[in-house]
């Protein structure tokens, strides 16, 4: 009895600081329809930003809280930052560009938190008055414990009277259920997005601020939480407070109580649960459904073009160039140096692999998010088949995309009943769990050690066949998807993403053809798992995380949605500036702050570059080439909002 | 015989509003019918509730003797409707030449193929219809820049694919001006003859619905109240008192909608 009261007291503990970064997210989102993927990057600073105003100031009794306030305050302030010099000025842009931005954000945050407070922990400041523990029916329960157990009703009675008794929190009501209307209604949106991201990062630094006597700092909090605070988000509906309050509760007793009954499968629960409501109530529990018809009108796509003589040109030149390439390396091995060869089969890998995800994403408008799964679950699939049935390469190379699309046909079958950042989320619970299966599921996959030992037969074994292997496979991908694309089903699939209701009245079952597109590009998604898993030798549950499943969307996203060349152009800047950049000491500050400039620079993506004025000043685009010179595509800004 | 379209008792309710009470009709081949009512009759409802996107909570819609309430779009696409709608719904990433082939290829059934290019397939039927609706010359146009009289006349070659024996059209000529009101009108008038189409539309041009309607059903609050030729329900009280006021004469003379 005393066992199971102070493991309730310790889940609800547990469950403030997740309430308090989920219920700013949750905010955020609300109001601005960003995701804000720097969300955790904003606790992970909360924590160490209060470890230093606590030791400027003083842990006394009343300087301990004054300093917690104080990092939270701070932490609004880097908000509001964000908000004013980067967010500000892409909210015309699509939805995901912002997406991509607060991505760049988290990277720069990593690095700046590590050149600042440096790579060791920090041990969080005790709270005066509170360093003790209380005996409950004979256990033991931190008091500081119960301090926080105190403060998520404290906070939500706090944002329920500033939400209900405020003209403010009116106006944050109002922009949530219909933000159009808000503004029409002659409200200055600027001021309101500005107020909301300070509250809303606020929040995630109280969170990690709080959470020090607990927990302190460390440079993994941000990925750590963010996931966590997405699926109390998702499970108690996006925009409710309530649903927040509820769902961060049921979370943290999930873990608490997760490890002592299920002690190697507490991942899997919390994302089980998130698929459950997200199958049964995409809304979650206390969030209600979308409004339709009032989100922003994107700019239309130009219609689609074969390939002009740019297209032809560039892709004859990049062919030569990657059949060349091993000819020049054995001619001249002191200039094209091995690693070359290296690098150009890890570019190829992650070219097929986003145009994979561009195949849904772009001509199917289904946003994954969790498209590591596929990658991840075709390098298992191989792997698996070469440990347990000592399976030759050639056998393995096919059942691992046969595998990924398995894997896609089961995922698939519940998330295009979804749309828009639903369909997203369910994508990306469904990955946590192919994740946290292979994770914790020591005895088959070997866990965070990975498998080992998955080398190419006798005939690919050398670099330069396994090279040719690796060319042979993503062109022929690449080429694939494009055909299908440009055939009827390609067609179909960007019918029911222009017009779901035209579809419809004119006889396609949508969420079928959906669920085969996904299918397509699970299996191509797993090829491209089955030739990484091959150039490494082994495979970690790495190849299946979150950051997978984002490097890919940032491919897509930087290399342009609309264009079929742009996930090629993408995924090679990236996997390239990766690279590049890998050797320097700070290399996710630069990574991030050329995401950043990109995304402000080029709202478009680089393949949009060939469309823009300077573009066609530079004569990067031709009339002919498909991502379109035609009407329509125009990138400026202002016909983003023109009526369908 | 059994008509082309026979509904009966059709029933809806949001909550506590009874949207659509009780609402019985027949449509015939050849026959354009209009659904006429204030703002809030219904008549929205009921359409959807025709075409699948609401469910019915009572009453039978039957198409050539098939029950059909109940069925999602697609299916009752496939049966022979077809439809246009208020906001023109076109694919907006496609020329207009490919939006007709899009609809071409549903309807034989050959969405689901991989690998022939689109490109080539239904060409020639697609220049047929939209040679018909008058478009032909605008077929390598993208759809999101057509004037929006175009975009309805792409809307119906789209809906004509499938060679439907019912059509229906939601406000056929809302957000046109006068003159391509009365084009759009008299090429649905045309088809419909050649074709043997039945048509359901609604439409808040008066003007429109007394020159082209065969016959007008009159929805009020949910229910109907009045259904006859176009003298009848111009006579009828009723119809005066509760939708139109005193206003139907000096309406059809001076083209203002009711609305």
């Amino acid at each position: 009895m005393g066992d199971f009261v102070v493991t309730l007291l310790t889940g609800l503990s547990s469950a403030a600081a997740l309430f308090l970064v989920a219920s700013g997210l949750s905010i955020i989102f609300g109001v601005t329809r960003i995701v804000n993927f720097a969300h955790g990057s904003f606790y992970m600073l909360g924590a160490y930003i209060g470890v230093t105003t606590v030791q400027s100031i003083g842990g006394g009794a009343v300087g301990f809280w004054v300093a917690i306030l104080l990092a939270a305050v701070l932490v609004g302030l880097i908000g509001v930052a964000m908000e004013v010099l980067l967010l500000r000025r892409i909210y015309r842009a699509p939805e995901l560009f912002q997406l991509i931005a607060t991505f760049g954000v988290i990277l720069v945050i990593q690095d700046v938190t590590l050149w600042i407070w440096g790579s060791e922990d920090l041990v969080g400041p005790r709270a005066p008055g509170f360093t003790g523990a209380v005996t409950i029916l004979g256990q033991r329960l931190p008091e500081y414990d119960l301090v926080l157990i105190a403060v998520s009703p404290l906070v939500l009675a706090g944002l329920w009277l500033l939400f209900n008794r405020t003209r403010w929190g009116t106006l944050v009501r109002a922009a949530t259920l219909d933000r159009q209307m808000v503004s029409a209604l002659g409200v200055n949106q600027r001021w309101l997005f500005t107020g909301v991201l300070f509250l809303g990062s606020a929040l995630a630094g109280l969170g990690g601020a709080i959470q020090l006597p607990k927990g302190g700092a460390d440079l993994l909090m941000d990925f750590n939480i963010i996931a966590a605070a997405f699926v109390v988000v998702v499970v108690g509906g996006m925009g409710s407070i309530g649903g927040a309050f509820l769902a961060a509760i049921l979370i943290g007793l999930l873990q608490t109580f997760g490890i002592q009954i299920f002690p190697n499968s507490t991942l899997i629960l919390m994302f089980l649960v998130m698929a459950v409501v997200l199958i049964f109530r995409p809304w979650g529990l206390l969030g209600r459904p979308e409004i339709p018809g009032h989100g922003v009108v994107e700019a239309p796509e130009a219609p689609l073009r074969p390939a002009g003589r740019s297209l032809r040109i560039g892709g004859a030149l990049a062919m030569a160039f990657l059949l060349l390439l091993p000819v020049a390396h054995l001619i001249a091995p002191s200039l094209v140096g091995d690693f070359s060869l290296v690098l150009t089969i890890e570019i190829l890998i992650f070219v097929l692999f986003a145009v994979a995800l561009h195949f849904i994403m772009g001509p199917g408008g289904m946003v994954s998010f969790g498209h590591a799964a596929f990658f991840g679950g075709g390098a298992y699939g191989a792997a698996l088949l070469v440990k347990f049935a000592d399976a030759p390469m050639e056998i393995a190379f096919w059942a691992a995309p046969a595998g990924a699309a398995l894997l896609a046909i089961l995922f698939g079958w519940f998330c295009v009943r979804l749309t828009g950042v639903y369909f997203a989320m369910l994508t990306l619970a469904f990955a946590q769990i192919a994740w946290s299966i292979v994770f914790q599921w020591g005895e088959v996959t070997g866990g965070d050690d990975g498998i080992l030992g998955t080398w190419p037969s006798d005939w690919a074994s050398s670099r330069v066949a396994y090279y040719y292997l690796t060319v042979g496979f993503t062109v022929a991908g690449i080429l694939a998807m494009r055909r299908i694309l440009f055939a009827p089903f390609g067609y179909t699939l960007r019918a029911g993403r222009d017009s779901p209701l035209r579809a419809a009245a004119i006889g396609i079952d949508l969420k079928r053809h959906q669920w085969i597109a996904f299918t397509i590009s699970g299996a191509f998604a797993g090829l491209a798992g089955a030739l990484f898993v091959y150039s490494k030798g082994s495979v970690f549950p790495t190849s299946m995380e979150i950051a997978r499943s984002f490097d890919a969307l940032l491919m897509v996203l930087l290399g342009g949605v609309h264009s079929l060349t742009g996930p090629i152009v993408g995924a090679t800047a990236l996997t390239w500036l990766n690279d590049l950049f890998s050797e320097l000491s700070y290399w996710r500050f630069l990574l991030g702050a050329t995401i950043i400039a990109l995304v402000l620079l080029l709202p478009d993506g680089l393949a949009g570059l060939g469309d823009s004025w300077a573009g066609r000043r530079l004569g990067l685009a031709s009339p002919g080439s498909e991502s379109g010179a035609g009407p329509g595509s125009g990138s400026g800004a202002g016909d983003r909002e023109a009526p369908a | 015989m059994t008509a082309l379209l026979e509904v009966s008792g059709l029933s809806k309710a949001f909550g506590g509003v009874r949207a659509v009470q009780d609402v019985s009709f027949a449509i015939e081949p050849g026959e354009l019918l209009a659904l006429i009512g204030p703002n809030g009759a219904g008549k929205t409802t009921c359409f959807n509730m025709l075409m699948g996107q609401i469910r019915p909570d009572r009453g039978a819609i039957r198409l050539k003797g098939r029950d059909i309430a109940g069925l999602p779009p697609h299916r009752i696409w496939r049966l022979g409707v077809g439809r246009t709608f208020q906001i023109t719904a076109t694919f907006s990433s496609m020329t207009v030449r490919e939006n007709v082939q899009m609809a071409l290829i549903s309807h034989k059934n050959a969405s689901r193929r991989l690998w022939r290019p689109a490109a080539g397939t239904e060409t020639a039927q697609a220049e047929a219809l939209l040679e018909r609706v008058g478009m032909a010359e605008q077929g390598d146009r993208a759809c999101s820049v057509l004037a929006y009289g175009d975009l309805k006349r792409v809307e119906l070659a789209i809906a004509l694919a499938n060679d439907p024996d019912l059509l229906l059209m939601d406000e056929p000529t809302a957000g046109m001006a006068p003159r391509e009101r009365i084009e759009l009108m008299s090429l649905a008038d045309e088809i419909v003859a050649e074709r043997r189409i039945g048509v359901l539309f609604t439409e808040h041009d008066m003007d429109v619905v007394f020159a082209h309607a065969h016959r007008i059903m009159v929805l009020n609050r949910g229910q109907l109240i009045a259904e006859g030729a176009p003298s009848a329900v111009r006579a009828n009280e009723q119809v005066r008192e509760i939708y139109l006021g005193s206003s139907v004469e000096a309406g059809a003379a001076s083209g203002e909608g009711a609305s």
